[in-house]
């Protein structure tokens, strides 16, 4: 296995007397593409939440690129190398489309707006989303959020992507689009954890892929694994 | 550098003002729009540009004239010193309240600004030595040449601090501190993810906006000769400190200034020729007007017809 890039041990968090982490553990390898499956409110979006910084697990260690990174505050995260897209797309709403990229330009790498704009532009393009620059991110259809979402991560140039639902509600043609940007991404070296309810999607993606389910992790494998366990069968479908 | 050429000719203009030979009751008046000017101001940088509403202005208003009676009562501190001292205070008020409260959103930031208000109040009147809540008659010195009175050169002060908080406004508005606080007021979730620290801008914008109230508040017992809590932390500042940055526009630095100068002088016209209760239903009721109808402000509603004109 190649160099560990994102170690997580025993992270759990309580909602008051609600468990959504039960002591999760996995580890990412440098370059991987990690996919993360579980039924609705099995703890995904906590646990990338625990991982981004915006929620602080409980107990347990989160290591990134050989750094503990449980106490530090979200921004700081994301200035070492790790990014993110939200669930329900949040762009700065009142700035362009290339003004959104701007954002983390300035404040992850320091750039100037002259050179943050080169590099903006550069992704844009390679999203399809250059003709939009100088739109409000307040006109753009769901796709183009979605994209907007990752292109804004992307200019942060972090080590680990983490994508969350970056395709829900997408038709199936603006999902082969986007899963086509993650591979391009990932083949730039970038490490990819995409938390997906399209499974067809997620296995496509994923070289190996954990499934939640009530904040601990029933199993793990590579794609074609998961589809046959049993445990998962009964976490998605009942039993 | 434009912008500082105008201000230097708009602080020029100010002086020649205060010195011809205009009706004193001008700049009686206009003392109070110009405190208006630097409020809204002051309120935008936090409200406006970071989307955090404050209603907690008199508190920063009045900390700020308390502390320049403080220093004129014990040491006799020129006016110069008194609103130095009204800035640190507003300041480090900003300061203090901003550590408590930002981490609270929306409403409840609100309603925790309102709590200080009457905090600062309450602590006034219980304290004897600034007047207590009778309040406290002040003799102002000898007016300083060249000014023929004291209200003059009261104006000429204020258009100064005016000047002062457009340009810092206008500065946090085009720095990278704008753009973070920015990213705060549409989804604050998104600017912690992209790298902005936003407690810290926060706390810069309500350290800088708490002290531009402050240093407003600060020539206020000497304007009036006089000083008590119920007017000092009046609601009304609150009101309209936020009133004017809506009516004028809370994206532009220019949005506050234009705002506070069409409401501050309405109100005025309205005090002199109807009532001093009908200027308070003429903040609510433009409030309303604009809120519902150009929700961007004035500037927007410009905007908008440069558009609409162009095409």
């Amino acid at each position: 296995m190649a160099e560990k890039l994102l170690q997580v041990s025993g992270v759990s968090k309580h909602f008051g007397g609600f468990t959504a982490l039960a002591g999760v553990s996995l580890d990412i390898a440098q370059g991987e593409r990690f996919g993360l499956i579980g039924p609705n409110g099995s703890g995904k979006t906590t646990l990338i939440n625990c991982i981004s910084g915006l929620l602080r697990n409980e107990s347990g260690k989160i290591v990134f690129a050989q750094k503990e990174i449980s106490g530090l505050a979200a921004y700081q995260r994301t200035r070492l190398g790790i990014a993110r897209s939200f669930q329900v797309p949040r762009p700065f709403t009142t700035m362009s489309v290339l003004e959104n990229l701007l954002v983390p330009s300035a404040y992850v790498l320091h750039l100037k707006d002259s050179e943050g704009e080169t590099m903006a532009m550069e992704i844009l393009k390679s999203m399809g989303l250059a003709d939009k620059a100088q739109v409000r991110a307040s006109q753009l259809s769901q796709v183009e959020l979605r994209k907007l979402e990752l292109a804004r991560a992307m200019a942060a140039k972090p080590r680990l992507l983490i994508s969350d639902e970056a395709m829900a509600g997408l038709a199936g043609n603006e999902v082969d689009e986007v899963l086509e940007i993650l591979f391009e991404l990932n083949a730039k070296g970038i490490t990819i954890i995409m938390i997906e309810h399209i499974m067809q999607a997620v296995m496509r993606f994923s070289q190996r892929v954990v499934c939640l389910d009530a904040g601990k992790i029933i199993c793990e494998g590579t794609p074609a694994s998961i589809v046959e366990n049993p445990d998962v069968q009964k976490a998605y479908l009942g039993a | 550098m434009r912008f500082w050429i105008g201000a230097l000719l708009l602080a020029i203009a100010a002086g020649a003002l205060a010195v011809s030979g205009v009706n004193e009751y001008f700049f009686f008046a206009a003392y109070v729009v110009i405190t208006y000017i630097v409020l809204a101001t002051a309120w935008n940088i936090l409200g406006g540009y970071a989307g955090y509403v404050n209603f907690g202005t008199p508190a920063f208003f009045g900390s700020g004239a308390y502390a320049a009676v403080v220093l004129f009562q014990a040491l006799g501190a020129p006016l110069v010193v008194q609103i130095a001292a009204g800035t640190a205070m507003g300041a480090a008020l900003g300061f203090g309240v901003g550590v408590m409260t930002l981490r609270l959103r929306g409403i409840f930031f609100a309603i925790a600004t309102v709590a200080v208000v009457f905090i600062m109040e309450t602590l006034m009147i219980n304290w004897r030595y600034v007047g207590g809540a009778t309040g406290l008659q002040l003799q102002r010195p000898e007016v300083m040449a060249p000014f023929a009175t004291y209200a003059r050169m009261l104006f000429f002060v204020m258009t100064v601090m005016a000047i002062a908080a457009v340009g810092i406004a206008r500065y946090i508005q085009t720095s990278w501190v704008g753009r973070g606080l920015r990213a705060v007021r549409d989804s604050e979730e998104a600017a912690e993810a992209n790298g902005v620290p936003t407690l810290k801008l926060k706390l810069i914008a309500c350290v800088v906006s708490g002290g531009l109230m402050g240093a407003a508040g600060a020539p206020m017992p000497m304007y009036l000769s006089f000083i008590e809590p119920a007017s000092t932390f009046s609601l009304n500042y609150a009101i309209g400190a936020l009133a004017a940055p809506m009516i004028g526009g809370t994206i532009h630095w220019l949005g506050p200034v234009i705002g506070a100068i069409v409401l501050a002088s309405l109100q005025q016209i309205v005090t002199v020729t109807i009532s001093g209760e009908m200027n308070v239903l003429v903040v609510g009721v433009l409030l309303v007007l604009f809120v519902v109808l150009a929700p961007d402000g004035i500037l927007g509603l410009f905007k908008r017809w440069l558009k609409s004109s162009s095409r």
